[in-house]
């Protein structure tokens, strides 16, 4: 029985050493295979609509309502203490800090990286990546690579319209609803927040875009190698592992690039 | 006539490929002439999808060596340049069904040559229009039949003027007419743009018909290659099994209805 258990623990931390490795080398060759691709900029500028302007009503929905709520919580916190004027501080710092790319990160994820996993499993499924090869075209080139590049201009600009809804969100239970003066809560906003407080927001969301792509792409890209299911199932299993991985690669992610810049 | 070796456009040589302990392929020898249209017969299952992809490097053999030209694929140079010069029509067509029927076809050209726009739309054109589907260019895959989305298919593999062409069981899931549409295809294409071309597939009288070399895959080995004429005379017993199939199951049947029927 206790062998059985070391074996099982053997095969598992094998497994993860061995997918690790397997993910460095894909997104290694992904981002090599960019100076090789023809009509890039095309690709990229499909690639931003496809992951950016179809994602910006639930990126602004999301914002609005998280700004909503820390001013109302806020709110109350704060007039404990009569510091009912430092809301716009601790409003715009949650958002530019933490909130905003966090959230628009995993909304990006649940929409268009679950998108990317399931479309690239299809692709597999169907032998078009297979076809890709056989015509001497790179794969990884053609699929993923203006993804990355693509990836690294939509989160940092969802994470910036995430604040900019958010901060008008606060504003708007804050001061429409609870009665802060707008001029005291804007004013917080713009001495709270500082440049090293906006590079940490967009290096998060620029991480958060490439890490989370990436694991999307490779999920799908090897839907083929789930050797529990096959077909629509191993896609809509694919597709699942991308979600699950990608958010917790955000949440580990942002905990240690957080506690880089704290 | 056994072919030299000049005349060759492809070599196997001892090909074997195993996935986990199953082995498909055990060490298959196959010719290719040029200029030929050459068919590799089996039944399902017997890994003739596996021997092409191996060949188009889809799938990577445990052992044996793939030559074009006369060059292993085993170096790289020597694969990037057959890749340039081959092209491949899967089984499903494998066509992008995001991409319209002239994206499609324009796409070997504009992910792998450095020909101007115009020229690719041109060429992709004038392969459609070749293949009498140039009124579709602006459709999605989906949007075409069967049989259209084949000839798509057939466009995009040579709209980059292989000298070989792969085919995967191109006749797979079609009826007895559409199989000889296929092949019919197959052999005016082949003469119109002068490429090799090598074919799986599983129906004996449409790949005698149209084919100038027979290969029989069994067990995972060629049990036989040579001409269609060869094949049909031969007394080699698998092939004669292969060949005389339906008049096997024609027999087989006959001695069943002759049987006294059981009451219910």
């Amino acid at each position: 029985m206790d062998i059985l258990m070391v074996q099982s623990l053997g095969r598992t931390t094998l497994g993860i050493v061995r997918d690790t490795g397997d993910f460095t080398v894909f997104f290694t060759r992904a981002l090599a295979a960019l100076p090789k691709t023809r009509k890039l900029p095309r690709r990229i500028i499909r690639a931003v609509y496809e992951q950016g302007a179809v994602c910006l009503p639930v990126i602004a929905i999301v914002g609005v309502f998280t700004g909503l709520v820390l001013g109302l919580q806020g709110y109350h916190v704060l007039s404990r203490f009569g510091s009912e004027g430092l809301l716009g501080t601790l409003v715009s710092l949650s958002l530019v800090r933490e909130m905003a790319p966090v959230l628009a990160a995993l909304m990006l994820v649940g929409q268009a990286g679950s998108a990317l996993a399931a479309e690239l499993g299809i692709q597999r499924n169907t032998e078009q990546i297979a076809a890709l090869e056989t015509m001497g075209v790179n794969s990884l080139g053609y699929l993923v690579a203006p993804r990355l590049v693509a990836a690294l201009i939509v989160f940092p600009a969802q994470a910036a319209l995430f604040v900019v809804v958010g901060l008008w969100g606060g504003s708007l239970s804050g001061s429409l609803l609870l009665g802060v003066d707008p001029g005291v809560y804007w004013s917080a906003v713009e001495r709270a927040v500082e440049y090293r407080d906006l590079r940490e927001c967009f290096s998060k969301a620029a991480t958060f875009g490439l890490l989370t792509t990436s694991i999307c792409a490779y999920m799908g890209f090897h839907a083929d190698r789930n050797s529990s299911s096959a077909g629509a199932r191993a896609v809509s299993a694919s597709t699942t592992r991308a979600v699950v991985f990608s958010s917790i690669a955000v949440l580990v992610a942002d905990y240690a690039i957080s506690s880089f810049f704290v | 006539m056994e072919s030299t070796p000049s005349q060759e456009i492809l070599c196997v040589e001892g090909l074997e490929k195993k996935f986990q302990a199953r082995e498909v392929l055990r060490g298959v020898d196959l010719r290719v002439p040029r200029g030929s249209i050459s068919t590799v017969l089996g039944p399902s299952g017997a890994g003739k999808s596996v021997l092409l992809k191996c060949i188009a490097g889809i799938l990577e053999p445990n052992a044996g060596l793939v030559s074009f030209e006369g060059r292993p694929l085993c170096d790289p140079a020597a694969r990037a340049d057959f890749r340039s010069r081959c092209g491949f029509l899967f089984q499903s067509n494998a066509l992008f069904d995001s991409l319209t029927a002239l994206e499609n076809v324009a796409l070997p050209l504009e992910q792998t040559t450095r020909l101007p726009a115009r020229e690719v739309r041109e060429r992709s054109l004038s392969a459609l229009r070749r293949l009498d589907i140039e009124e579709f260019a602006e459709h999605y895959p989906g949007q075409l039949s069967g049989g259209m989305q084949k000839r798509l298919a057939l466009a995009r593999a040579i709209v980059a003027q292989p000298e070989l062409v792969l085919f995967d069981e191109p006749t797979a899931g079609l009826d007895p007419l559409r199989r000889n549409a296929v092949f019919a295809m197959i052999a005016k294409y082949q003469r119109r743009f002068g490429f090799t071309a090598l074919v799986v597939t599983h129906d004996v009288p449409e790949a005698l018909a149209a084919s100038d070399r027979v290969a029989l895959l069994e067990g995972g080995r060629i049990a036989f290659q040579g001409t269609p004429a060869e094949f049909s005379s031969s007394t080699n017993p698998t092939v004669a099994m292969f060949r005389d199939s339906v008049q096997a199951l024609g027999e087989s049947l006959s001695a069943i209805r002759s049987e006294p029927l059981q009451p219910a």
